[in-house]
């Protein structure tokens, strides 16, 4: 174990994995602890005495916090993530469907957001202070100030309503195929990709210009190369770390984007699950969802600080 | 008197115009926020300016009523985050130690969690009231405020003069308030507009998921949930409060933007 990237990452991973066990730990007891009774919630203002001892008793709320909480654990970690209260249903069937919709959806969205937004980012980087690259600060001003609902709803009034180019929902069951599903959710992938856009371009113009102050930089310049044979071989070569923290922040950013953005389009995944249940005040289907949401968020954030360890020349080659 | 850039100013000028209309709703509003007073998606009107909204009540008058609940919200969240967030941050820069690290640790493990998320969790077994939305929003975002505060403040700290009020025999108190809160003012206050924005678009966000202000009340984002069905049918009613949000948190950031040089070109000069 000389290398030094390895003991980088090992460590780092392992922190993430204490951060997500201490994540968990919040999450139950958050709902455990806070004032507001579970049995009540499910029963309602009315409930006879007798009938929230029994709730509580079949729900196993008697026993002590964390015993509850190391059954609650152990579950998960072997795959057993509970029943609904509302309805009684197998959490682990219902999400396993809804999750893989989500990823379909996070998924076209990186794929679309990433490469522009990179290359939006070189061109901004290579016509700095002219008007491409003061469209891309102004895009970003209105992207920041607006909550991803408004973006969703002008961006149906406007493709759904209007021209009526596409559905203004997005229904999508198992008999649909690739096509299909992905004709069902153009409109919530604009969005997303709208969401995250402005905000990674500016980020990866940002840590462009800041390699261009580079000597190495003037030195490609005096050779007589291309302004853009500059900034894509050999700033953008040195600019990949911050970059790629950048992308998997803006990432992390959609796992957010997806909840609302799954509300505004009728989606069936996870952030759409989520609400539902919050609204009901479904227990174990909140600490389960929010606890997928936040491991997400918590590995892409590893993952952005490993490929920047492993991006690291000075480390990559120790002496 | 320094000269305000014309972006800065618009901003300032309809920011001022949304506090007022806020503030002073009775008087703009032309009919009660829950008054039904024609039909359902009634086009725009010398009656009604902006038409009705899905069940007949005046859209104008909704969102003037919508607005003063989204500002007073939002604005009680930053204020308790500020408070919050920054005399704790002062706190554990100047004590240190481990009572520092408990904070500063919990605080990274907050903000490990999507604030959004977060949120939705403690709600779902929260009564849902406007007093617990602002008490939630404002602490899960007092963690901000937090970092940056100590982030400051552990600059404060070392001065000269904050080791002379200690060896005067100044409490800690004295040295929080009255040594270093004046010279952490500067990025509080360029940070505050980010936060107001960010508070704004939260309440709204919570409120459009049903999750946030609970009907017959609404804010923005209530008003935008009401009227999404209204789309469809190519009726713009949804649009409106949607527009509001959006011109709002853009004059604070064209206002917030214009403090934020100010504050680090001030720096950039004293350390040059």
């Amino acid at each position: 174990m000389s290398n030094p990237v390895l003991i980088l990452v090992a460590q780092r991973v392992a922190l993430g994995l204490l951060l997500l066990l201490a994540v968990s730990v919040l999450i139950f007891t958050g709902t455990q602890l806070l004032p507001g009774d579970v049995a009540q919630a499910i029963l309602g203002q009315s409930a006879t005495p007798q009938a929230l001892a029994n709730i509580r008793e079949s729900l196993g709320l008697n026993d002590p916090a964390h015993v509850r909480y190391f059954r609650w654990l152990s579950g998960i970690l072997q795959g057993d993530l509970g029943t609904a209260l509302t309805n009684g249903q197998d959490i682990a069937t219902a999400l396993s469907q809804r999750l893989r919709n989500t990823l379909f959806l996070a998924f076209w969205a990186a794929a679309i957001s990433v490469p522009s937004a990179i290359l939006l980012g070189l061109i901004a980087a290579r016509y700095e202070g002219r008007w491409p690259d003061k469209l891309i600060s102004g895009a970003t001003l209105a992207t920041i100030s607006l909550p991803e609902f408004v973006v969703g709803y002008i961006v149906m009034f406007l493709l759904a309503v209007k021209f009526r180019w596409f559905a203004s929902v997005s229904i999508i069951h198992p008999g649909m195929d690739f096509l299909e599903r992905l004709n069902a959710i153009i409109l919530p992938v604009i969005v997303l990709v709208l969401v995250v856009l402005a905000h990674m371009m500016r980020m990866t113009r940002a840590t462009i210009l800041n390699v261009m102050q580079s000597a190495y930089i003037e030195t490609a310049e005096m050779k007589g190369l291309r302004p853009f044979t500059i900034v894509l071989l050999h700033a953008f070569p040195n600019a990949i770390a911050p970059v790629v923290n950048v992308v998997m922040l803006n990432l992390a950013y959609l796992v957010v984007g997806v909840v609302v953005v799954e509300v505004v389009f009728v989606y069936p995944g996870m952030g759409q699950y989520l609400v539902d249940h919050v609204a009901k005040r479904d227990l174990p289907v909140v600490q389960i969802s929010g606890l997928i949401f936040a491991s997400v968020y918590i590995g892409l954030n590893i993952l952005a600080d490993v490929i920047s360890i492993m991006a690291n020349p000075r480390l990559r080659h120790p002496k | 008197m320094t000269r305000i850039p014309i972006s800065a100013l618009v901003g300032l000028v309809l920011t001022g115009v949304f506090f007022v209309v806020a503030v002073f709703g009775d008087f703009f509003a032309p009919y009660g926020m829950a008054e039904i007073v024609g039909d359902v998606w009634e086009p725009s009107s010398s009656e009604h300016w902006l038409g009705t909204d899905a069940i007949g009540r005046d859209l104008l008058s909704r969102v003037i009523f919508g607005g003063r609940l989204t500002i007073l919200i939002a604005t009680a969240a930053t204020i308790l985050s500020f408070t919050t967030g920054s005399i704790l941050g002062f706190t554990a820069a100047t004590i240190g130690g481990w009572i520092d690290q408990a904070l500063s640790r919990f605080v990274d493990l907050i903000m490990a969690i999507p604030p959004l998320i977060l949120a939705l969790v403690v709600l779902s077994v929260m009564p849902v009231t406007p007093v617990v939305l602002i008490v939630v929003m404002g602490l899960l975002d007092s963690t901000r405020v937090y970092r940056l505060s100590r982030a400051v403040a552990v600059d404060i700290t070392v001065m000269d003069y904050v080791e002379v009020a200690r060896l005067r025999g100044e409490g800690r108190p004295w040295v929080i308030f009255r040594e270093i809160l004046p010279n952490a003012l500067s990025p509080l206050v360029a940070e505050l507009g980010l936060r107001f924005i960010f508070a704004i678009l939260f309440i709204s966000t919570l409120s459009f998921l049903g999750l946030g202000v609970q009907p017959p009340l609404a804010d923005w984002g209530g008003i935008v949930k009401e009227n999404k069905e209204g789309l469809v049918y190519g009726v713009a009613a949804a649009l409106v409060p949607a527009i509001a949000i959006a011109v709002l948190a853009i004059s604070v950031n064209l206002v917030a933007d214009w403090v934020l040089n100010r504050t680090s070109s001030l720096k950039g000069s004293r350390g040059a």
